[in-house]
């Protein structure tokens, strides 16, 4: 227990160090990246000869080399080619398809945690929204998803050509709030939506919101977009909303929850689907705004190199392994 | 009457949602509301519930000082840091600039989000020791992960580019199709095994056959 707390006040007492002392963002050149890349790839070398010797790598390094991976590229300034799938398209061109007025539900069912992943979608959804003058109507399953929402929506409506709209709360968009109640908020929705929100985030009555007001039940809705990490999410919205009331519904999921979508997606029962940070790098280039999720992607890169690397290290470690096993059994 | 009572209500209200979902027409429309309203109350008072639970479970903790005390101690300082800056705040709590959200965005969020990338450490720490080619299932599993893997990160496609591939084998398209094509049809599967099981499960509870719900033994 001493030893956890004495590394946990030495991590506080660096952070407080670097916070500061270095107090401009910190950027490497091409050229200090791309040795430190070099480096990195030398040193993996390094085990992999270490391995076919016969010294295993423990997880300790392993460890390490992800946490290299992952901060390191945040300071580096690399471009990456990012090129959009179709699944993602598929959700642009629905949004796209949308006419200026059309309500738009955003259902934020995460939490903090999958903020880096979830969060860049939001805000280049939004952003797609309100640029194209569609109204924003905003809920959340999860506890703290609306609260999320908030954080996304006054980031974008802090964007300039967003704020030249001088867009107006409850006219143009809405946050309706927290309901607990998982799939049975999105069935009651399915008849009146007052019934499960009568005050906004904000304790607004929900008849006296202009957007909502004729916004009886999801028929209502033009379009729907549900954030999910998780139970309650995208897989209540499909079983619900879409098959019971024919909701027209796109989705961004975790990337660890993503591949569950794909049998709804191919069914038709989603629009478009954004899987993890990759999704939301995606969207951000087809809608033409370079957030978080393309700043992340480099870090993503580098980090699912290193575990590739450290795959072959453990395949080759095993297949030494046994080999030497053999010749063991064979003596 | 202790085991009876939610006996019949399970069975009740069980049986009203599986007929208003295809009769929604009254009297069902209208129970399906009632008992959807009864969850949503429940549904509240279990979140003071939980969070009282934890807060009892934390306290006997550091009384009987437990294996890991400490972490209680934290659990129910913040508990009640986070309530009072809350009741302090007000109506607006939640607004921009309060004490709550300073709270919120600078000590709760990257708090959360630190213990959600501990993830990552895991995985790559369980892919090194897990991923070996042992035999062909594993073989394929490992393919199939090594393609996604690279398929979906941008570093796929430029090395992708750089051996001039077609565009057919480039690793984001072979991510893409298995994605597509192996992943959704496994997916199917599970998903309708799933579906087949709840149904199964269901039907026992409502039928009163499984009673693991009531507690006891």
């Amino acid at each position: 227990m001493k030893k956890e707390f004495l590394v946990y006040l030495g991590i506080l007492v660096l952070a407080i160090i670097f916070y500061f002392v270095i107090t401009e963002p910190v950027t490497f050149s091409p050229a200090v990246s791309l040795i430190i890349i070099a480096l990195i790839a030398l040193i993996l070398i390094f085990i992999f000869i270490r391995t076919i010797q016969g010294s295993f790598v423990g997880r300790r390094t392993v460890f390490t080399f992800v946490a290299i991976s992952v901060v390191l590229p945040f300071f580096m300034t690399i471009e990456q080619a990012i090129r959009t799938s179709p699944e993602v398209q598929a959700l642009y061109a629905a949004v796209e398809e949308l006419k200026p007025g059309a309500k738009v539900l955003v259902s934020f069912d995460y939490d903090p945690p999958s903020a880096p992943e979830l969060q860049p979608m939001a805000e280049t959804f939004f952003n797609l929204c309100l640029e194209r003058d569609l109204n924003v109507i905003i809920m959340g399953l999860w506890p703290q998803g609306p609260q999320q929402a908030e954080l996304a929506m006054q980031k974008i409506l802090d964007e300039p050509e967003i704020a030249a709209k001088n867009l107006e709360y409850g006219v143009d968009y809405v946050n309706l709030g927290f309901q607990v109640g998982n799939e049975f908020v999105i069935q009651r929705m399915g008849d009146n939506i007052a019934s499960m929100f009568q005050t906004d985030y904000y304790g607004t009555p929900y008849d006296s919101l202009p957007l909502v007001r004729n916004v009886r039940n999801l028929s209502n809705i033009d379009f729907s977009f549900n954030l999910s990490a998780g139970y309650p999410g995208t897989v209540e919205w499909v079983q619900v909303a879409v098959d019971r009331y024919g909701v027209n519904l796109g989705a961004g999921n975790t990337a660890v929850q993503a591949p569950q979508m794909y049998p709804y997606l191919r069914a038709g029962q989603l629009k478009g689907l954004l899987g993890g940070l990759n999704g939301a790098a995606e969207f951000e280039k087809i809608a033409g705004r370079i957030g978080k999720g393309t700043k992340f992607m480099v870090s993503q890169s580098f980090s699912h190199v290193i575990v590739i690397a450290f795959i072959i290290i453990g395949n080759a470690a095993y297949f030494l392994g046994e080999k030497r096993r053999k010749q063991k059994a064979a003596e | 009457m202790r085991r009876e009572v939610p006996l019949i209500i399970t069975a009740v209200v069980g049986i009203v949602f599986v007929i208003q979902y295809f009769i929604p027409h009254y009297p069902f429309n209208k129970l399906n509301g009632w008992f959807s309203d009864w969850f949503s109350i429940i549904g509240a008072c279990a979140i003071w519930l939980g969070a009282l639970n934890l807060l009892k479970i934390s306290a006997d903790k550091v009384y009987r000082k437990r294996s890991g005390w400490g972490y209680s101690v934290v659990i129910i300082v913040s508990f009640f840091v986070m309530a009072v800056i809350g009741w302090l705040g007000g109506e607006s709590f939640r607004d921009f600039g309060t004490s709550f959200d300073w709270m919120y965005r600078f000590v709760y969020t990257p708090l959360s989000s630190t213990m959600f990338a501990l993830l990552a450490f895991f995985v790559a720490s369980a892919s090194y020791r897990a991923f070996r080619a042992r035999n062909l299932e594993a073989t394929l599993l490992l393919l199939a992960a090594f393609f996604v893997m690279i398929g979906r990160v941008p570093v796929g496609d430029a090395i992708g580019m750089k051996l001039q591939l077609p565009d057919a084998i480039m690793p984001s398209s072979i991510a893409i199709w298995i994605m597509n094509v192996i992943n959704a049809a496994g997916q199917r599967a599970i998903l309708i095994g799933i579906a087949l099981g709840i149904v199964s499960t269901s039907l026992r509870v409502i039928l009163g056959i499984e009673r693991a719900h009531l507690g006891g033994d």
